[in-house]
């Protein structure tokens, strides 16, 4: 794979920075919406990223992130595809990156996105903040496409979760 | 790309664009915070449908998204006349989005089995947007018509109004018969069913009478439009006609 100064593990390294603009704690990778990073023979690079949402408006800005990060990095030859198929789902996020979503105030999504998720009969959403499974959904919609407004019922906190894709 | 696939995919894309405008249109207007939300979350989601949709139609006759979004004029405009009626009460933004999202739900999930490649992988992120649109769209009409006296006749009402305009929704033609044989589209009849289950649920929920079918208006598929889908187009366009090939 790796040819000229580059390997592909330096450059998933390199990309470890680029993070999702609207939930800055969780990098591309973590998200599941980096996909592939190619090495032609050329030394041009090659990343395919995935949306997470068909209309998620964060996806340019993450594909001139990855630029500018490589390009900081001394990688001038770089382009960013965009594949649809297979569909992003939220299975992709990564152990880690639920982890950093809890973290940052962020309900990670159900683990499975089966059509029970979707259709609403999820499993218990913990409270990110308290941790009380005695929580509440407000709206379907939140304050990205990805997200749903949740709330709990016992430290009375309002909070955001990745809803189930 | 056929004519025919192309005539197709704009059908999809338009109708998708214009309800994303309408719903855009309640932008810092919605009746409560979170419905305000909601329905330019959705707005978006119909959007980014409509821009993958518009990029594969254009693709094939050298045309732009932008340029397909901002440079036809009504008559180019192919989508069914009930995405362009106007915003009215609430009750009448959440039953036009319901009469739609109860056609779109079965139409992406039977577009995820298409022949076509792009369409079906387009048809895979749309089918789980579409899902959590449906079932917003329906809770809110239970809301309405189960609701007080007021909220029930409002919901009524537009029912009454709405209902005209959804014959369009399962209208087959020449280009539409060829998409079905190419397995491209899905058969119609199965949506339509699929349609009519959904709307029978829904309404016998919502304590709401199904109109009767009367007259149904057409024209869309054929780019005749009602008058409203001028002023949205004026108002989508006149940044792009005022200076035209601008960018920033």
């Amino acid at each position: 794979m790796s040819t000229g100064p580059h390997t592909r593990d330096r450059i998933i390294t390199i990309l470890e920075s680029v993070k999702d603009p609207e939930i800055p704690v969780i990098s591309v990778r973590e998200l599941g919406v980096l996909r592939d990073v190619g090495l032609a023979a050329d030394g041009k690079v090659a990343v395919t990223i995935t949306p997470t949402y068909t209309g998620c408006p964060a996806m340019d800005v993450m594909a001139a992130d990855i630029k500018q990060a490589l390009r900081e990095a001394g990688i001038t030859k770089v382009e960013v595809k965009q594949v649809l198929s297979p569909a992003w789902t939220t299975d992709w996020i990564t152990e880690e990156g639920r982890n950093k979503l809890k973290a940052y105030g962020i309900a990670p999504p159900p683990h499975t996105a089966d059509i029970r998720a979707l259709k609403g009969c999820a499993p218990v959403v913990e409270c990110p903040r308290c941790g009380s499974g005695n929580t509440a959904m407000l709206s379907a919609f939140g304050s990205t496409a990805c997200k749903a407004l949740w709330k709990c019922n016992d430290c009375l906190e309002p909070f955001d979760q990745f809803k189930c894709l | 790309m056929s004519q025919a696939l192309n005539t197709y995919t704009l059908r999809l894309a338009d109708d998708l664009l214009i309800l994303s405008h309408r719903l855009s249109e309640w932008c810092g207007h919605g009746p409560i915070l979170e419905e305000d939300i909601a329905l330019t979350n959705r707005a978006l989601d119909h959007l980014g449908e409509a821009r993958n949709l518009l990029t594969y139609a254009g693709q094939a006759i050298g045309k732009s998204e932008d340029e397909l979004a901002y440079g036809r004029m009504e008559r180019w405009y192919t989508n069914v006349k009930l995405v362009e009626q106007p915003n009215g009460d609430y009750a009448h933004t959440i039953v036009r989005s319901f009469l739609f999202d109860a056609y779109h739900l079965p139409l992406a999930e039977g577009l995820t089995r298409s022949t076509d490649a792009q369409l079906a992988a387009i048809a895979a992120k749309a089918v789980k947007e579409a899902t959590y649109h449906l079932r917003h769209s329906s809770e809110w009409l239970v809301r309405f018509g189960d609701g007080t006296a007021e909220s029930h006749q409002r919901a009524h009402a537009a029912l009454a109004d709405l209902w005209t305009f959804t014959g369009e929704l399962f209208e087959t033609d020449a280009v539409g018969d060829a998409m079905v044989k190419a397995g491209v589209a899905p058969e119609m009849a199965a949506i339509k069913a699929a349609w009519n289950n959904t709307v029978d649920t829904v309404l016998a929920q919502a304590t709401l009478e199904r109109p009767v079918d009367g007259f149904m208006a057409t024209g869309g598929r054929k780019g005749l439009h009602t008058e409203h889908l001028g002023f949205i187009l004026a108002d989508m366009q006149h940044v792009t006609r005022a200076y035209p090939g601008a960018s920033w």
